[in-house]
């Protein structure tokens, strides 16, 4: 007798859990040819709110870590994501790559993990400074997370996502991330990686669904601190940051980067504040 | 006021005993059922408002300090500073010592001020010490007293004792509304919970509340179902009309409207207004007010924005 075929519901990622949209709306997915793969949860603006609401509470905790921490628990994704490097693969395949580009590109993910996170305990080296005064005081200068930020991430539906997730959270922000719309799917599967990987939940939010619906609700909305416009396309970037310039958001626009570039510290930069506090000297 | 002042314990056991049970299953699937309800656009605005104007904004904390009650009586009059629109709550809820410093806040607001009293939240006091309790928050101000029954004359069957307690703190409270919170997380059984309703309203209660707050599970749908319930039936029997108060647990616009639509739906319209039902709750409010920002400017608010209770 024949086993009946055990297919996996894609859901979105939220708090730490793996929800249905409240909406209940899905949409298929297709592979590069076009045929259909699996049905994604199609989020609202409901799920956008959720997540923003799961990402503030979890800031506070994942801000507190010490970089050394948030840096073992980077690279323990990057652990994570190896041991499921073949899944990966076939998940890539499905979405058009050849197959020794899918596994370029799921080593490249990984190695940007393990890049990511060993600068968790170096950002504030390179992007603080002690500051020289006349005066009796020290003066440090000390980056800081923004809080939490809305990535748009790019299509490149693996090594794409890592390269913006990644500098977001290595410095203590959280995550609200809109998945490539057309290959969804890898991105869900990265949730589970998340998900078992000692990341807080609520850190990372993965939501699924049409970007031009939900990227206006995450640039307008009150409680997100920064945008990372990656995968938003050209005409459509001048609207968001309009609607994020209501509340003073710090907007990454898209630079056109070719993700399997050494990527370099803009994206981590983008997402920080640095903090200046004068201590007077002991006399 | 059709309060009967002479029951014996075993009048009062008979009757409450003789009252029908409850279905459990068909009261927590009645509750989910009307929860499904959805309400949206005007109807979801109407509801918001509605739903902040019977809020009994509390605060019941060993760290309650005047300031913070000033600045909750400040929220309470003016929810929202930036939007004038936004209508008053129904009361602010202190400690009976914190009376005098909400009576002062609120003074010339048309808000109320409810205290509790009798050795709220567990109850175990003397009577004496209870109903000093009472009179010294009457004395204070305090327009509404919530008082607890003695969960532990209740459930070991001691009907008249809680009976007489409700009698003599109806009569300490004066001109002062009394509300008689069951603490329902401890009574167990819906059951208990219909005949603590009949119970109280017996005794004069002017108000029914499920729960304290410091006790979980606080209020839940199918509790305010049975209770609203009992109201209805009340009623309908007596003429007198008792009102009903969750509290605790209720933190989202969402829940909020729930409780809304059981109320339409098992007592009826005329309990939908702050005078027959209240909701107990502090968080509450601020999501009720972000949703209101949210209709207002089209973009979801910041709670940063909202003060800190």
């Amino acid at each position: 007798m024949s086993r009946l075929d055990v297919r996996k519901t894609y859901k979105l990622y939220i708090g730490g859990a793996f929800p249905r949209s409240e909406s209940g709306r899905a949409y298929p997915v297709t592979d590069a040819k076009g045929r259909f793969l699996a049905h994604a949860a199609r989020a609202s603006r409901k799920d956008v709110r959720d997540a923003v609401v799961a990402a503030r509470k979890a800031f506070g905790g994942w801000s507190g870590r010490t970089p050394y921490n948030r840096g073992q628990i980077l690279y323990r994704i990057a652990e994570m994501l190896e041991g499921r490097r073949a899944q990966f693969v076939a998940e890539l395949r499905d979405a058009g790559l050849g197959k020794d580009a899918a596994g370029a590109e799921v080593d490249a993910a990984v190695d940007r993990l393990v890049w990511y996170a060993g600068w968790a305990d170096k950002l504030a080296a390179v992007g603080g400074s002690a500051n020289p005064v006349s005066g009796p005081f020290f003066n440090f200068s000390t980056p800081e997370p923004t809080g939490v930020v809305g990535v748009v991430a790019p299509d490149s539906p693996l090594l794409g996502l890592v390269s913006v997730v990644a500098p977001v959270i290595v410095s203590g922000n959280t995550a609200v991330v809109l998945a490539s719309e057309p290959a969804p799917l890898p991105a869900i599967t990265f949730a589970e990686v998340l998900a078992t990987s000692d990341l807080p939940g609520g850190v990372v939010n993965l939501l699924t669904g049409r970007r031009a619906e939900l990227a206006p609700w995450l640039a307008s909305h009150g409680d997100v601190d920064a945008l990372d416009l990656a995968g938003v396309a050209a005409d459509a970037v001048t609207a968001l940051e309009e609607a994020a310039a209501d509340t003073l958001k710090r907007v990454f626009a898209p630079t056109g980067d070719d993700w399997a570039d050494e990527p370099g510290t803009a994206r981590m930069t983008a997402f920080l504040e640095v903090k200046t506090v004068w201590h007077s000297v002991g006399v | 006021m059709s309060t009967e002042t002479s029951l014996s314990g075993a009048e009062l056991r008979a009757y409450l005993h003789g009252l029908p049970g409850v279905d459990q299953v068909g009261a927590d699937e009645r509750a989910a059922r009307l929860a499904t309800r959805s309400v949206k656009a005007d109807a979801k605005a109407a509801a918001i408002d509605l739903a902040i104007t019977m809020v009994d904004l509390t605060t019941l904390e060993g760290a309650d300090t005047p300031g913070k009650v000033r600045a909750l009586c400040a929220k309470a009059a003016q929810p929202d500073p930036a939007d004038p629109s936004v209508p008053k709550v129904a009361a602010v809820c202190v400690y009976p010592d914190r009376v005098a410093d909400a009576v002062d806040a609120l003074r010339g607001t048309g808000i109320g001020v409810a205290s509790v009293a009798t050795a709220f939240p567990s109850g175990r006091a003397p009577m004496d010490a209870k109903l000093a309790d009472t009179r010294a928050a009457v004395a204070a101000g305090a327009s509404e007293i919530d008082m607890v029954i003695d969960r532990g004359a209740f459930l070991s069957g001691d009907y008249a004792k809680v009976y007489e307690e409700i009698v003599a703190t109806k009569e300490a409270c004066g001109d002062a509304h009394l509300k008689v919170i069951f603490e329902t997380g401890e009574l167990v059984t819906y059951d208990n919970v219909r005949r603590a309703s009949w119970l109280a309203m017996r005794a004069g209660a002017d108000f029914i509340k499920t729960s304290t707050g410091k006790v979980a599970p606080a209020a839940t749908l199918p509790v305010t179902l049975v209770m609203l319930e009992a109201v209805r039936d009340y009623r309908a029997q007596t003429g007198r009309q008792v009102g009903v108060k969750p509290a605790g647990g209720i933190r989202t616009t969402k829940d909020a409207i729930k409780y809304l639509v059981l109320v339409n739906e098992t007592a009826g319209p005329d309990w939908l207004t702050p005078d027959w039902f209240r909701l107990g709750a502090s968080s509450l409010l601020n999501d009720l007010l972000m949703q209101r920002r949210r209709r207002a400017t089209g973009a979801y608010a910041d709670p940063d924005h909202f003060t800190l209770d």
